[in-house]
């Protein structure tokens, strides 16, 4: 059985946690205790029926509030895949929340109400989803109930969408008419639209090629810890232990180590069930050379004939969540990029990003909480990466702030 | 080639790579183990990330003092199978040393002082990360947690400031006295860990599996009578073939009424079920809707 991870976005009342509720209700994922709880607190907080918010708001600040704060991650299973959806809340802290949601997802799911049609969160969501190189993205077009089920209301909304989506880089585009209330084309196809040709949601997210979206192209294996057990029985054992970051590694192959350039040869793939032939995203395995070099945390093991750009200099796209001190030129933070730690100067803010508009504002000095910039920095160590947009793994960075040890933005290599 | 990786295997490989993450960024790590199913599971990751080398940290277990015999008894045996070292930390030391004091009446247990045990032994041993087996899908407070959580200097859990955390670039960083909880299992089910535990041949304790026991109906749950939990007046003693869905402190535990015998038997029970683990058997999540959040908040697992 193969995992997806699924983000969900939406604007408050666009029915998303109702989509959610659903989803998990009809794959029998709501538990009997917790349905009963939900119906508990919904009556005392003098609503009616059942409020599904109250299942994915698992905070106290969040049930008095009424609102969503942090991202909630949320389980389901049909026979044929194991979901994770990162439940991204649309208001608070929304690009906080919508970057950690979308950074892992293989799909972003963005709802939009068909009465209101595109608004300017939809905008936002499908530019985050697009910036995190989410590979698939979904506008649910929910509520078609409320709008007699028409098809000129679907067309209409999808043509804008279109219109928008292609500034953005989006792989896979899909369009689904849906009332997540009524069920239409969740999980089953709906009779109420027999002029939509689609799939019902849970069909696409079961059947979504998914397998072809990992790089299996550029080899890059991180090196996260080696192992020497220093035994007798391993006296001379020295492997290189972490998770392949793309490629395919197999027994044999000539590679390369970063940053010594020091050539070797693959002896062995290692792991605790035996040796495998074959390494590719996202095993964790370990990988053993033919020739005794140091090799330690934070080198990288390429092929010869493909490496990462090795720099200091690192133009990226940054996502601030700092809520304290703004980003401004001339600070030094601490970067983690794939294994490895270094310090970062931030040299140059070339523009800031109107998130909503994609305007971009060259006279921008600072980045404050939640915005968006293009920025030149410089590393005290080299980085072994890839564009963002080619390698997910080896193009993205966290930066965090030295004296608070807050993890203030997240960056993507361009 | 487009090799299909399955769920459990991406899970695996997700604990794998985290439990690495620890042993190379931290300096005093260490693995909370129970012998519950879920840290059986995480020092089973444990022992296949560092294979063949030996866990590169100790292993710690908060004891109330209450456990199922049972239950010890397999932490012992797993300890010395799997060549760890083994740091207990006792909440009767707690209570002997005036640390707490131990709570009275009929629903009297040790679960909630295990926090202080659980801290002061943080303290005593310098230890700068704690990984423990907490799952997001067991309860909604979970839901939201990290998969390193940051501790101030009093342990405390500030659920509204939590770091950003994005991809899987983990940030340990810490000063002197506060600590990181790291929670390797954050991403799977309690249907993944028995479909694991399945695959894995891993051991458990026997109680998962189901046994003739003398029980007590209480709050609608069936508790065992141990020495340390009696029936109160009313309450009848009766045999029934139950188990575990989790393990815990004898006196807030509560069995299930199964003829699961074999792991075979569990996994089919627990597809089936209607209702959480928790919900089913953890009598200290019952007082409040944030009961969790509550005792999470103080520095519980």
């Amino acid at each position: 059985m193969e995992l997806l991870r699924f983000a969900t976005a939406g604007s408050v009342d666009d029915g998303k946690s109702t989509l959610i509720g659903r989803l998990l209700y009809d794959s029998k994922q709501i538990f009997e205790d917790t349905l009963e709880a939900l119906e508990h607190t919904t009556m005392l907080r003098g609503e009616e029926g059942m409020n599904l918010a109250l299942l994915t708001d698992g905070l106290r600040a969040e049930r008095e509030q009424g609102i969503t704060i942090d991202v909630a991650y949320r389980y389901f299973a049909t026979p044929r895949r194991k979901f994770i959806i990162a439940d991204t809340p649309g208001h608070v802290q929304y690009t906080r929340n919508m970057v950690t949601g979308a950074s892992t997802a293989d799909m972003a799911l963005i709802l939009v109400d068909a009465r209101k049609g595109i608004i300017e969160q939809s905008r936002r969501h499908a530019f985050l989803a697009s910036l995190l190189g989410v590979p698939h993205l979904v506008l649910c077009i929910n509520k078609m109930d409320l709008v007699d089920y028409d098809q000129e209301v679907f067309e209409r909304i999808k043509a804008e969408f279109k219109e928008f989506a292609a500034k953005l880089d989006v792989r896979d585009l899909q369009f689904i008419p849906m009332s997540a209330l009524n069920g239409d084309n969740v999980v089953d196809r709906s009779a109420n639209m027999p002029w939509y040709e689609g799939t019902s949601l849970l069909h696409l997210l079961e059947e979504v090629h998914i397998a072809s979206d990992r790089n299996l192209i550029d080899c890059r294996f991180p090196v996260q810890y080696v192992i020497r057990p220093r035994d007798d029985k391993h006296h001379d054992y020295r492997g290189y232990a972490g998770q392949v970051a793309s490629g395919s590694y197999k027994v044999g192959d000539d590679v390369v180590v970063l940053p010594s350039g020091f050539t070797s040869t693959i002896a062995s793939i290692d792991t605790a069930d035996g040796p495998v032939e074959e390494a590719v995203p996202p095993m964790s395995v370990t990988i053993r050379l033919t020739d005794n070099l140091d090799v330690s945390r934070g080198d990288m093991i390429c092929r010869p004939n493909n490496q990462p750009h090795i720099s200091q200099d690192v133009e990226a796209m940054l996502c601030w969540f700092g809520e304290r001190a703004q980003l401004q030129p001339g600070v030094k933070y601490a970067l983690k990029q794939t294994s490895k730690w270094a310090r970062a100067l931030v040299k140059d803010l070339h523009y800031r990003l109107d998130v909503n508009t994609l305007h971009r504002d060259e006279d921008a000095t600072s980045l404050s909480l939640n915005e968006i910039g293009r920025v030149t920095l410089r590393t005290t160590a080299p980085l072994f990466s890839d564009d963002y947009r080619r390698n997910r793994a080896t193009g993205s960075f966290i930066l965090v702030d030295e004296a608070s040890n807050d993890t203030v933005a997240a960056g993507m290599i361009v | 080639m487009q090799r299909i990786i399955s769920h459990l295997d991406a899970l695996e490989s997700e604990s794998i790579h985290l439990l690495r993450e620890v042993a190379a960024e931290f300096e005093r790590p260490v693995l909370l183990f129970s012998g519950g199913k879920d840290s059986v599971v995480m020092l089973h990751l444990a022992k296949k990330a560092f294979w063949p080398a030996r866990l590169p940290f100790p292993v710690m277990h908060v004891d109330t003092g209450h456990n199922f015999p049972e239950v010890i008894t397999f932490r012992d045996s797993s300890v010395a199978r799997l060549d760890v070292n083994l740091v207990v930390a006792s909440v009767q030391e707690s209570i002997d040393a005036g640390r707490v004091v131990e709570e009275t009446g009929p629903n009297a247990s040790r679960n909630r002082l295990q926090t202080t045990t659980l801290l002061d032994a943080i303290e005593q041993h310098n230890f700068d990360a704690v990984m423990g087996g907490a799952r997001r899908d067991e309860e909604k407070a979970r839901a939201k947690e990290r998969f390193f959580s940051f501790r101030d200097e009093f342990g405390q859990w500030d659920p509204k400031n939590q770091r950003p955390e994005i991809w899987s670039l983990y940030n340990g960083r810490h000063r002197k006295g506060e600590h990181i909880r790291v929670f390797p299992l954050s991403n799977w089910t309690e249907l993944d860990i028995w479909q694991y535990i399945a695959d894995e041949e891993i051991e458990l304790p026997p109680i998962y599996y189901a046994h003739r026991r003398e029980v007590f109906r209480r709050d609608g749950m069936l508790m065992a009578v141990t020495d340390f939990l009696q029936p109160g007046d009313g309450e009848e003693v009766f045999e029934a073939t139950v188990r575990y869905r989790t393990v815990g402190d004898a006196t807030c535990t509560a069995a299930v009424a199964s003829t699961a015998s074999s792991i075979e038997d569990v996994i089919t029970e627990v597809a089936a079920s209607r209702i959480t683990e928790r919900g089913a058997t953890r009598a200290d999540d019952k007082f409040s809707e944030a009961a969790m959040e509550d005792r999470k908040r103080e520095g519980y697992f």
